[in-house]
């Protein structure tokens, strides 16, 4: 067998007892590894009525299939936990080297259960595995933590996962980091193994991830990675730019949020753009595990240099928050790494806040003296540490944009879906984003099912944003193939070049399965409803499937796109049709049954 | 008519970022490429008023054209 090693790590805090046990074949048949196997896993055992803070709650982390092999972008592991921000499945993924790296130590999996009675860590060196005291890093950031523990470890090739002070101090926005600055950011996970008294873990792997059929896999590499070069995107647009090329073509389109979603155009941004940094700020690119693609940056600024920005953290600490100024974004972006901060919840929720405060809620003598207002860069960037630290108003602002707003009876000023907030895109100009928003089982997430590719890149091929056809059709596709993806331990930037065809003759060549594409997409549509019917069962409904007020009844009020809504209760009862869910968005037991679940 | 080109990404190299072009009635998003010198294969995105379109589409004065190679991110 290839792909897969077959191990499952699993440690319990509260007793101190480290065990392993096989990967269940059957389920990785149905549900792959990483994501789907992750949550499948968490859903079976883990109590629905669960506090997600408690001894209780469990940590799923996970590589994927092909995590680890020399296909393409195979670098990602992800954190599966019941997430203390929402309740839903917290599936936040991470590339760097981490994840292949579990797995050459031995493990496809790492399970945390119970609670630690003291801040601990731990140390894996192939099947040597200990729980460590990690008293004296306990306070500490990503980077000291990284680099103190890297000493102890006493092998340079360690590579380190940990959560910062906002995980620690249960800070519901924060982030498990590792390699220093890549994020499994969303979801509020760092809280998590906070709430565990897990600092980190370290993993020296020296073996490898077999290969079930090498002389299959040299034919299907060679087809990947010409298509990764020849397109345009991951070719020659990303790599030379990084992500945040998006700035001005989501802004040209009319869709790029601005000052909380008040406006949606900036006439500014440019100053901001991928195009500027790349001219002014790059210093090199940063790829993770096997990656062709190398959209990652590294950047300087005025008095530091350090990783990213990525698109959504240029704009949500940027435009969202009335500021050009890339000095400041760079700092609050490198504060949130430090910190063990999710950039897209914290600037947005800071963006709420400026917004409070520009209608009155918040009184001044609530600042302690600093300044929390539209183009306010030098107080934006305080405000992000003194959420890690939980100090002072950022202690309320640590639990994310909905509860900070509904605590000042404003809960409509938070841009969330089910209390997750919406990154850089505006809904109401591109439907199935809009769609994808709703009925994301995480909450507003864009990498769920990425539309923009199609209703604005163009890719794989051009939709109209404005248009309803077949959007409900395409949110479905788009959300199982990338709940695949997700599951292989890829990238979902490989999908701008890669198809279900490709991804199939991957995790064929290396597992030795036999998918065939329809398969593999049920293997995501699988993992779509085994979410959902966990949503479902800690109290969701279909009433949750929506947007904030203002994305849903006010028109955008300025730009290229001037006038449009999202059209949401029109595609709605389309896409529960379509997933063969009854109208209440609950899967059928037809629906389920042909699944196999 | 008077026209607004902006340039992004690889477009601007050699070239400009946004500049202001007269042009005669009834020209169309090809009569602003082959002056650039970029081949309409070449666009990924072109954008007049933030609405995408393709090369053979008519201008009217006070457009703004906004012209992306292949680029993405998320």
């Amino acid at each position: 067998m290839g792909g897969y090693i077959g191990k499952i790590l699993r440690v319990n805090l509260t007793e101190g007892k480290i065990s392993t046990e096989p990967l269940n074949m059957e389920l990785a048949k149905k549900y792959l590894s990483g994501r789907g196997l992750a949550g499948k896993m968490f859903t079976d055992e883990v109590a629905s009525d669960v506090d997600a803070l408690s001894p209780e709650n469990k940590i799923f982390i996970a590589a994927g299939a092909l995590t680890g092999t020399n296909a393409p972008t195979s670098g990602r592991y992800v954190v599966v936990t019941k997430s203390p921000l929402n309740g839903v499945v917290a599936s936040s993924n991470s590339g760097g080297q981490w994840g292949a790296h579990m797995k050459f130590a031995g493990y496809d999996m790492v399970i945390l259960e119970g609670k630690a009675d003291r801040p601990v860590y731990l140390s894996i060196h192939d099947d040597v595995v200990e729980i460590k005291d990690a008293a004296h890093v306990w306070g500490k950031d990503v980077y000291a933590t990284t680099d103190t523990l890297k000493k102890e470890f006493g092998d340079d090739k360690v590579k380190v996962l940990s959560i910062g002070p906002a995980g620690e101090n249960l800070s519901l926005i924060s982030a498990v980091m590792n390699d220093l600055y890549r994020a499994a950011g969303r979801s509020g996970v760092g809280a998590v193994m906070g709430s565990k008294n897990v600092k980190a873990i370290l993993v020296r792997g020296t073996g490898k991830v077999e290969n079930a059929n090498p002389d299959v896999m040299k034919t299907v590499l060679s087809s990947a990675l010409g298509k990764l070069r020849e397109n345009g995107v991951t070719g020659q647009g990303l790599p030379t730019y990084g992500t945040a090329v998006l700035v001005n073509i989501i802004n040209e389109s009319g869709i790029y949020p601005v000052k909380n979603f008040q406006e949606s155009y900036d006439a500014e941004a440019d100053l901001i753009s991928g195009e500027t940094m790349t001219a002014n700020h790059l210093i090199k690119k940063d790829p993770c595990y096997r990656c062709p693609i190398a959209c990652g940056r590294y950047s300087k600024w005025e008095g530091g240099e350090g990783a990213g920005p990525e698109y959504e953290t240029v704009w949500v600490f940027g435009s969202n928050s009335g500021i050009h100024d890339f000095d400041a974004i760079h700092k609050a972006n490198d504060l949130c790494n430090k910190l063990g901060l999710d950039t897209i919840s914290v600037g947005a929720t800071i963006a709420a806040g400026m917004e409070l405060v520009q209608r009155g809620y918040i009184k001044p003598e609530e600042l302690d003296g600093t300044p929390l207002e539209f183009g306010n860069a030098a107080g934006m960037v305080e405000w992000v540490r003194k959420i890690g630290y939980a100090e002072g108003l950022g202690a309320k602002m640590a639990l994310g944009s909905y509860r900070f707003a509904e605590s000042y009876g404003a809960p409509e000023l938070s841009m969330t879906v089910k209390k997750l907030e919406i990154p850089a895109y505006d809904p109401r100009g591109v439907q199935g984003q809009g769609l994808q928003f709703a009925t994301s089982n995480r909450g507003g997430c864009h990498v769920r099912g990425y539309m923009i590719s199609p209703e604005i890149l163009g890719l794989p091929e051009k939709l109209d944003r404005t248009s309803l056809e077949g959007k409900a059709t395409w949110v479905k596709i788009f959300q199982d193939l990338t709940a695949v993806i997700d599951s292989l331990g890829l990238c979902l930037f490989s999908s701008f070049a890669l198809g279900l065809s490709d991804y199939a003759a991957l995790v064929n060549a290396v597992t030795g399965a036999n998918y065939t594409d329809e398969e593999l997409l049920a293997c995501g549509e699988r993992i779509w409803n085994n979410e959902r019917l966990h949503n479902l069962r800690v109290g969701y409904s279909a009433a949750e499937d929506t947007l904030p007020k203002r994305l849903i009844q006010d028109p955008i009020v300025d730009g290229p796109s001037k006038g449009q809504t999202l059209k949401l209760a029109e595609l709605l009862p389309k896409y529960y049709a379509e997933r063969g869910w009854d109208e209440a968005g609950v899967p059928t037991p037809e629906c389920l049954t042909k699944l196999g679940m | 008519m008077r026209v607004t080109v902006k340039l992004f990404a690889t477009f601007r190299d050699g070239r400009f970022k946004v500049e202001e072009r007269e042009l005669p009635q009834g020209s169309n998003v090809l009569n602003i490429l082959e002056p650039l010198n970029i081949k309409p294969d070449e666009v990924a995105i072109c954008l007049v008023n933030g609405r995408d379109v393709n090369a053979q589409h008519f201008l009217n004065d006070g457009d703004t054209i906004a012209l992306f190679p292949p680029v993405g991110g998320g």
